[in-house]
């Protein structure tokens, strides 16, 4: 009697052939995600990151729904020429926060980790409304819309209370305010601006669409695309503080 | 005793709590239509509320109509098919393939005309991207893998589909559930994890039909005439099982509201980034592996008139395969933030893994020894072998690929959409194009109209798989040495939109190839068309005859 013929065990049971595939399937999940949830380099907090604001929440919403991901990564690799092209290689820190990641897995247009401050609101503005005004061999998709549509923030709260619940560290006040706070970033020189500073250090508020009548996608969005890799002063990062 | 039995007809457990619960979804969804956040939501509440009502009206309507006795499971001794799912899931299939090949070249023109993005938002390369790779993967993928499964468990383990209502509730969940994620799409109703991208409620929709089609599947195989489980029910049961856990663990979401589309995922950045791509990767290993070896296993045996190649070699690579894949998922996230033990780990796997894909490569050419000659005189044949070819090419393009130095380079570039798509046409299409003429003429009962047509859609097909992958191995490699060129002066030589442009001739013929794809795929359409409706050579019917001809 060989070997082989003990495979007629599973041959012969479905339900033990079951709970082979089951057991077999499962070793490589486990083994490669469990650790990632206890180990120091990916859970690592580091200065300056905080929860998205209300306004680059929605616009983050914006990104996702408009399938940005489909040609543009948020995720630099410590390779020379994507450091000199793009900046600092990403951290792990820098999306503690996304749900879900947008690290994407192509690059049709360039990476978008870092594009925080690299172009001026108008040029974000013309360029969303249409590409190849500001750079002629795009083939990017115009989103003509986006400046032109009021944007929904009437359930604005809830959001940033399902995250709290999933462990966003989003404070009662912020969820309380949190209708208020997209108004107050929409909008340049707001009276409260200081209060909005104070629960989201850093946050940039300014009419970023060009149209102080109304607050748009388009706000949302380049305030979000503003905000992408700005968090962190890496004049200050110590990369070694992590290593064991 | 027949005569007690029609008088005591009685709705089954199954046809009564069927339909008490599509009533029960149909009332909820009218309630979420009503207090939706978005009308793209309350669209898809009311969609949901169609087809509930619809369902009630089926299982009722099924029930009024049906004699008092279910079928038999055996007639005069010989299995009483149930093959009513499999026709639904192999036109389905047909159908969905032309649409998701149809929007594939739309995507690629796209790409190369940015004009016909139409400043619309439904039409955006954003929306139609996603579009495409859940109709030909899950669309057409997913049913001939559910056609094909729900034939081949029932012909092996020589027994009726188990359930009555259950596999017609599997084949029309599922596609109900294709309907719901591809309008949401369009809609801009997506959680943006690529190949997972419905919504939570599409999700919940999905994780019941699966298990039914779990339930059935296993319980056929249980009701088995033969002592031993053949090799594609393996692969088969692999797949749905494997698919079961990746869709679980990559997909649970706390909504907002009930009544809104939008959901939080509770993974987040690089747990969320690897657990995705444990799901990514395997929907490759899993659906568009394991699920199409099954079919091999079957279909070229079974057309070629041989037996298969080695019984020991489908035990080591059926084993070594499932559990090499599920190790594979991080050289997707290489060089990224994820930590360089789980990079390297996944990339070990991923050479290995080239082992058992190809012992399933030659498992499958190798059933032709002693019937080589049958390529000549069969392009169905012909069409499966050259698959498992492509099959044996793409695995050894994805471990090479899956080398950091070479990942270095081929990342985030074309060169990844060639693979692909060279396992995507090459591979799992044309498998199923192979099943499809096979299950239309066996189900149907009837010879395939035209061999001469089979013929066609194979030369212009790969004429056109050709074109795609060699455009984009120039592309991905040319885009991928330009992004990291520097001058004598040591900066970087090319702003990045010099390496779009430099893109463009090779999106164009990128273009021609997946035109020439969906244009063999529409002759594989008319032939199976004409299949089924032709009338059978053995009965003649005067009165039909005459009305075809006149017809013609």
């Amino acid at each position: 009697m060989s070997l082989w013929s003990k495979h007629a065990i599973f041959e012969k049971n479905s339900i033990i052939l079951v709970i082979a595939v089951l057991i077999v399937i499962a070793i490589g999940g486990i083994v490669e995600i469990v650790p990632l949830f206890y180990l120091k380099n990916t859970i690592e907090k580091v200065e300056g990151v905080r929860p998205y604001t209300p306004l680059e929440l929605a616009g983050r919403n914006i990104y996702v729904r408009e399938g940005c991901y489909n040609c543009h990564s948020q995720m630099i690799r410590p390779l020379r020429d994507e450091v000199e092209r793009y900046g600092h290689y990403s951290l792990a820190a820098e999306s503690m926060y996304d749900r879900p990641f947008q690290w994407g897995s192509k690059r049709t247009g360039p990476d978008l980790a870092r594009v925080g401050g690299k172009y001026s609101d108008d040029w974000h503005r013309d360029h969303l409304r249409d590409p190849r005004s500001v750079v002629p061999g795009s083939v990017m998709p115009a989103y003509p819309w986006l400046a032109e549509t009021e944007l929904d923030v009437e359930h604005i709260a809830d959001d940033l209370k399902v995250q709290a619940w999933l462990g966003v560290p989003y404070t009662e006040e912020m969820i309380a305010n949190a209708k208020a706070d997209v108004r107050i970033q929409a909008t340049a020189d707001h009276p409260d601006a200081a209060a909005l500073a104070q629960r989201y250090p850093n946050a940039q508020a300014r009419d970023f669409d060009g149209n102080p009548a109304r607050i748009t996608e388009a706000d949302a969005l380049i305030a979000y695309l503003q905000m992408l890799g700005t968090q962190i002063n890496f004049k200050l990062y110590d990369d070694k503080a992590n290593i064991r | 005793m027949g005569e007690a039995r029609a008088i005591s007809k009685s709705m089954t457990v199954g046809e009564a709590g069927t339909a008490t619960v599509f009533a029960a979804l149909a009332f909820l969804s009218i309630i979420v239509a009503a207090k939706a956040h978005t009308p793209a939501y309350a669209f898809h509440a009311y969609l949901f509320a169609a087809a509930s009502v619809g369902a009630v009206f089926l299982v009722l309507n099924r029930y009024m109509s049906r004699p008092a006795a279910l079928p038999p499971r055996e007639i005069d001794g010989k299995p009483n098919y149930n093959l009513g799912p499999v026709k639904f899931a192999a036109i389905a299939a047909v159908v969905w393939g032309i649409a998701g090949f149809g929007v594939g070249l739309l995507a690629a023109l796209q790409l190369a005309f940015p004009a016909l993005n139409f400043d619309l938002s439904w039409l955006s390369f954003g929306r139609i991207r996603p579009l495409h790779t859940s109709a030909v993967i899950f669309a057409f993928g997913g049913n001939v893998l559910i056609g094909t499964s729900f034939y081949v468990v029932q012909r092996t383990c020589r027994a009726r589909l188990a359930g009555e209502l259950a596999p017609w509730f599997v084949v029309l969940g599922y596609n109900f559930f294709i309907v719901i994620a591809g309008t949401g799409y369009l809609l801009g109703i997506t959680q943006s994890k690529e190949y997972a991208e419905p919504e939570w409620y599409a999700d919940l929709w999905l994780t019941v039909v699966w298990v039914a089609y779990f339930l059935v599947f296993l319980g056929t195989v249980m009701r088995r005439k033969e002592p031993h489980i053949y090799v594609a029910n393996w692969f088969y049961l692999g797949f749905i099982l494997t698919i079961a856990v990746l869709h679980l663990g990559n997909n649970p979401a706390v909504p907002v509201s009930l009544f809104s589309p939008k959901s939080y995922i509770v993974w987040a950045g690089v747990q969320d980034a690897m657990v995705q791509w444990w799901y990514g990767h395997n929907a490759v290993g899993f659906f568009l592996t394991a699920g199409f070896l099954a079919i091999m296993y079957y279909f070229i045996p079974k057309r070629a008139e041989r037996p298969v190649y080695s019984y020991r070699l489908s035990i080591v690579h059926f084993w070594a395969l499932i559990f090499i894949y599920i190790w594979a998922g991080p050289h997707h996230l290489h060089y990224t933030a994820l930590p360089d033990w789980a990079q390297t780990l996944g990339m070990t796997f991923s050479v290995m893994l080239w082992m058992p894909s190809w012992g399933g490569m030659i498992n499958g050419l190798m059933t032709l020894s002693g019937a080589w000659d049958k390529l000549r005189t069969d392009p169905v044949l012909r069409m499966m072998v050259v698959s498992v070819a492509f099959y044996g090419m793409s695995t050894f393009e994805g471990p090479l690929m899956s080398v950091k130095a070479v990942n270095s380079l081929s990342h985030y570039t074309d060169w990844t959409i060639g693979h692909v798509h060279s396992g995507a046409l090459g591979w799992v299409a044309f498998v199923s194009f192979g099943a499809l003429y096979c299950l239309f003429s066996w189900v149907w009962n009837r010879p395939l109209y035209s061999v001469r047509l089979v013929s066609w859609h194979f030369w212009i097909s790969t004429i056109g798989i050709v074109l795609y992958i060699t455009a984009m191995w120039v592309a991905g490699i040319l885009q991928g040495l330009m992004w990291r060129a520097y001058t004598s002066l040591g900066f970087l030589e090319y702003s990045f939109i010099e390496t779009v442009e430099a893109m463009r001739p090779f999106y164009l013929i990128r273009a021609l190839g997946g035109a020439l794809f969906l244009a063999g795929a529409l002759i594989m359409a008319w032939n199976l068309w004409r299949t089924v409706v032709a009338r059978r050579v053995e009965t003649p019917f005067a009165a039909g005859d005459v009305r075809l001809a006149a017809a013609e």
